[in-house]
């Protein structure tokens, strides 16, 4: 019988800060909306974050960054997603990113920056709309 | 990325390329008609691994537990799999899978590679696409392939269907200790782990899993160990990997040869049945008989067993 295609979905939180109750949120809100969620806790090296996603073939990446630490750590994390192949894998952010730092992030492939106090809906509604047809 | 074809799964898989066995894996849990083909072009590759099925209610820590045999089996050179099972919420159809917490560390070795797997409603314990994930991970040279089931019930014992040796988990102070484990769970464990042996009481719920073994026993000659563990510190881990590999060595000598054979002969029989089903109810509800006896049935004219009855005749099924 024909089993439903989910979209997987990756919510890491890299970098040192401890703090994830957004991410969880984001998670919860993700798989209410019928999505398999994969979280992997917290101080996620950039490369054990691409290589998750290349394990566990999601679809979209959801980083959630609260240190400030951006700027540094999410260049190499989509240069490592890129040397695995993974180009095609949608990834958004959350967090406090200042203004100013989204065109830059928008450049290298962040697909969507989310700041504090987005409704949970508007991000499920993007990734819904947003996803690219995979198999 | 263009999609991968199953001749490049294949290939990808039979040389260990990572990318290539994460996309096989979901080709066998989104699409039944290409992983057949898949797992039909590696099966010749696969019966080697070892497969270490582990299993118990939730809260023992068996992600826990698992993170640390998977470092142990990684200290004896020996690469591994993992699938582990969290479940699918039956009203959203999604799932939280979070199991990767544990295993971290793990998650830049390349003789490891992780698998999460939502059951998708499947009942048992495990998924519908476990096996074929670990066979998938079996092709690709996986020494050891370890699956963590869904934390279990009485009823979750499906994972005896993918594994060679059942590690049941069961920690002490978990509440009405030894009734949750009396059947069904209780009888597939091959090796029996009291985690969190620092704990109160942790030596009487081993001593007590003792008394209940020792009515039942296992036939074949395995004679199923109690060991204690704190997988908190690896404490036992050890000793349980030794134990794994002493199940191994049984199976291997002559004791498992029943098993597997049962094991394949529900496979065959389940697969059997998947077809048949699918055949059927394809062209079930386009007949007109179908749709006249649903009426019936609810006009209580007839009952939906005796209706069942007339419909296969129809079909030439009996």
């Amino acid at each position: 019988m024909p089993m439903e295609k989910k979209i997987r979905v990756l919510i890491a939180k890299p970098g040192l800060d401890s703090h994830d109750r957004g991410a969880k949120v984001v998670a919860r809100a993700l798989r209410d909306a019928g999505m398999e969620v994969i979280y992997t806790g917290l101080r996620q090296t950039p490369e054990q974050i691409a290589e998750t996603a290349l394990q566990e073939d999601v679809d979209v990446v959801g980083l959630s960054i609260l240190s400030g630490a951006h700027k540094t750590l999410f260049p190499k994390i989509m240069t490592l997603l890129k040397k695995k192949g993974l180009e095609d894998v949608m990834v958004f952010a959350g967090g406090i990113i200042p203004e100013e730092d989204v065109p830059e992030l928008k450049r290298i492939g962040i697909k969507e920056i989310f700041g504090p106090g987005t409704p949970t809906e508007r991000i499920v509604q993007y990734v819904l709309s947003n996803i690219s047809e995979r198999s | 990325m263009p999609l991968a074809n199953v001749e490049e799964l294949v290939k990808g898989i039979l040389t260990g390329d990572r990318r290539m066995i994460a996309r096989a894996i979901s080709v066998a849990e989104n699409n039944p008609l290409e992983a057949q083909r898949l797992i039909a072009a590696v099966y010749p590759r696969t019966g080697r691994a070892h497969v270490v099925g582990l299993t118990g209610a939730g809260g023992v820590g068996k992600s826990t537990l698992a993170e640390k045999i998977i470092h142990e089996y990684r200290r004896r050179d020996k690469t591994v799999g993992v699938v582990a099972v969290d479940p699918t919420s039956p009203f959203t159809g999604g799932a939280f899978l979070g199991d990767r917490i544990r295993m971290q560390e793990l998650t830049g070795d390349e003789g490891v590679f992780i698998r999460s797997m939502a059951t998708r409603n499947y009942v048992g314990g495990i998924a519908k696409a476990t096996r074929n994930a670990v066979r998938i991970l079996d092709a690709a040279g996986k020494d050891v392939v370890l699956v963590e089931a869904v934390g279990a019930g009485q009823s979750e014992v499906e994972i005896v269907k993918v594994a060679h040796t059942v590690v049941v988990m069961h920690a002490p102070g978990l509440g009405n200790e030894i009734q949750a484990i009396k059947a069904g769970i209780m009888e597939i464990a091959d090796i029996f782990v009291v985690n969190k042996a620092d704990r109160e009481n942790a030596a009487k719920t081993a001593t007590d899993i003792q008394g209940i073994l020792q009515l039942g026993g296992k036939e074949g000659g395995w004679k199923v160990p109690v060991l204690k563990t704190i997988a908190l510190t690896g404490e036992g881990v050890a000793e349980l990997v030794d134990k794994i590999g002493e199940h191994r060595q049984f199976l291997q000598s002559g004791g498992g040869t029943e098993r597997e054979a049962m094991r394949i002969e529900t496979e065959l029989v389940e697969a059997v049945k998947d077809k048949v089903a699918e055949a059927v109810f394809f062209g079930l509800r386009k007949r007109e008989k179908f749709q006249e006896l649903l009426k019936k049935i609810i006009d209580r004219e007839i009952d939906p067993a005796s209706a069942a009855d007339e419909l296969l005749r129809k079909m030439g099924i009996d």
